[in-house]
């Protein structure tokens, strides 16, 4: 049966090719082709992904809008090397364009702040309404300064920046490093799982390490982890903090931050007391982003998004797709670029088919990739899949699939460039 | 399970006569009940790869490229990191993720696309 199917799109494609139809919105007997209008709010590797492989695996029928307030891309994976300085946010940065230019999504530099699901419409902060038929939520995560006493001024956050979203962030963390006195003190505050990148404030300890190691060799990296233990590659970077930045790298873990004093430098620890530094950076609890919100599509535990794993839509709001960090995740599946970038591509095919009156491939899978620096070049990895389970409702991962790299390696970190590349291009270009 | 042998019968034909077969089976197709499997099954599968291996397996990186690779090479690759017989990096540990019929899906995928 699979066979006919195929030979009906082929049979498409033909007529398509000899000018029989016109695409976009043709009407066939079976109802196969895609139309209508998707809103997708948020252009990072969730949202990007989606709103390029919607119009290509509609063959362009389907309208999407992208709504975006950056107009560039910068990738928050590899951006802890701006802060080693290896690397500049110049680097990480790419152009939108190709979406538009290649793909014909069109990008609206604004931001979503309002959904009404019953009239499918979507306000923007200009006052813009646009309607859909169905509605991609790509928000990202916000970052709970509520439960940071100490940072509720804009003043004292310019001074104890998070830098947990690439950018601005990332370039002035760097500059704070660079003008610490060498002898100084790096403190890094990690919130309770589940948060963005699960490894990614320890790379960035072995970044900052890094640097320190080559050009402040008497600095110090505490690392003040509201967990029980390194919530990703333990063993690696462990190993790492032992092998590469002795002396260097202090790891402390159930500290439970209850506060900041910006102005001393002061972080206060629900246990442990006052631990007082010379640069200060708090990642504040995560939670998914405010559109999200305003949408009525958190549910669990005031933070996350539920969905439905064959489409990525709300359990709770009809028509309305959340992806990526925003999600409640399924078991064991880590809040990445490389997930997100997964996610869009289940919601997409599963739009394309519903708009085309088809159901949604009831049996995906995806995959996770995600690459840690422990030096400039030298990099390991963890890797899992994950299979749909009918049964559960949800994408189990694979037992006896995925793993770790046994040991960092400057060819992984070949890879994690070859990565990099490939996934800006498969979510931008 | 034979989705690219279906759709390698299909390009032998000339265009006209392509475009004539096909309508004949896109009728018959048109009469199926909607339980048959998602048409799309070997791209979606296959979507997930162009993390590393590029959109379409045209990579942008040293990871190489898979598209237009021939599917036999790519499912003998494939088995061989999934047994444990080929050295690697993330494949060996990918591999095992995904059943054989999975595997000859995105394979045959892969081979179908422009170098």
């Amino acid at each position: 049966m699979r066979e006919h199917s195929m030979q009906r799109r082929e049979f498409l494609k033909a007529l398509t090719a000899a000018g029989v139809l016109a695409l976009p919105g043709c009407a066939t007997p079976g109802g196969s082709a895609s139309k209508g209008k998707v809103v997708v709010v948020g252009g990072g590797f969730g949202g990007a992904t989606a709103a390029k492989y919607l119009r290509m695996w509609s063959n362009g029928a389907i309208e999407v809008t992208l709504v975006e307030p950056d107009a560039q891309f910068v990738s928050c994976p590899l951006s802890n090397l701006v802060l080693g300085g290896s690397q500049t946010i110049a680097s990480l940065t790419s152009s939108m364009a190709g979406l538009a230019g290649r793909h014909g999504v069109r990008i609206v530099r604004d931001t979503a702040v309002a959904v009404d699901p019953d009239k499918r419409s979507v306000r923007l902060q200009s006052g813009i309404d646009l309607s859909y038929d169905r509605l991609v939520l790509s928000p990202g995560v916000d970052l709970l300064y509520d439960l940071v006493p100490g940072l509720e001024s804009a003043a004292a956050r310019q001074q104890v920046l998070h830098a947990w979203k690439a950018g601005p962030q990332t370039v002035a963390l760097r500059r704070q490093l660079e003008e610490m006195p060498d002898g100084g003190t790096f403190a890094l505050a990690i919130p309770l799982a589940p948060f963005r990148c699960p490894p990614g404030p320890y790379e960035r300890a072995c970044q900052v390490a890094w640097y320190f190691k080559r050009a402040k060799p008497k600095s110090k990296v505490l690392i003040f982890d509201a967990n029980p233990d390194v919530v990703s590659k333990a063993g690696l970077f462990k190993k790492a903090w032992v092998d590469e930045y002795k002396g260097i790298v202090e790891y402390r873990p159930n500290h439970v931050l209850t506060g900041v004093d910006a102005s001393t430098r002061t972080l206060k620890f629900e246990i442990q007391g006052n631990e007082r530094a010379d640069v200060l950076n708090v990642i504040p609890p995560n939670r998914a982003g405010e559109i999200a919100r305003a949408a009525g599509v958190v549910t669990a535990n005031n933070r996350w998004c539920e969905v439905n794993f064959l489409t990525f839509e709300s359990i709770k709001v009809k028509g309305v797709h959340i992806l990526g960090d925003a999600i409640q995740v399924a078991p064991a599946m880590p809040k990445s670029a490389s997930m997100a970038n997964n996610h869009a591509k289940v919601a997409a095919a599963a739009i394309a088919a519903m708009l085309a009156g088809r159901e949604a491939n009831p049996a995906p899978a995806i995959l996770n990739t995600c690459y840690s620096f422990i030096t400039d070049k030298e990099v390991v990895h963890v890797a899992s899949v994950h299979q749909y389970s009918n049964e559960k409702k949800t994408f189990e991962p694979v037992a006896g699939a995925g793993g770790l790299s046994p040991a960092m390696s400057a060819l992984e970190g070949e890879y994690a460039w070859s990565w990099a590349k490939n996934i800006w291009a498969d979510t931008l270009a | 399970m034979n989705i690219v042998l279906s759709t390698e019968e299909t390009v032998r034909f000339p265009p006209t006569l392509r475009v004539a077969a096909l309508a004949a089976a896109f009728s018959h197709a048109a009469l199926l009940s909607a339980q048959a499997p998602d048409p799309d099954l070997a791209r979606n599968l296959a979507s997930s790869c162009a993390i590393c291996h590029g959109t379409h397996g045209v990579s942008q990186g040293v990871v190489p490229s898979l598209a237009g690779t021939p599917k036999a090479d790519l499912v003998a690759k494939l088995q061989e990191y999934k047994a444990g017989k080929r050295a690697g990096t993330i494949m060996p540990q990918l591999a095992k993720g995904y059943t054989d019929a999975q595997l000859e899906l995105m394979a045959g995928w892969f081979a179908e696309q422009k170098k």
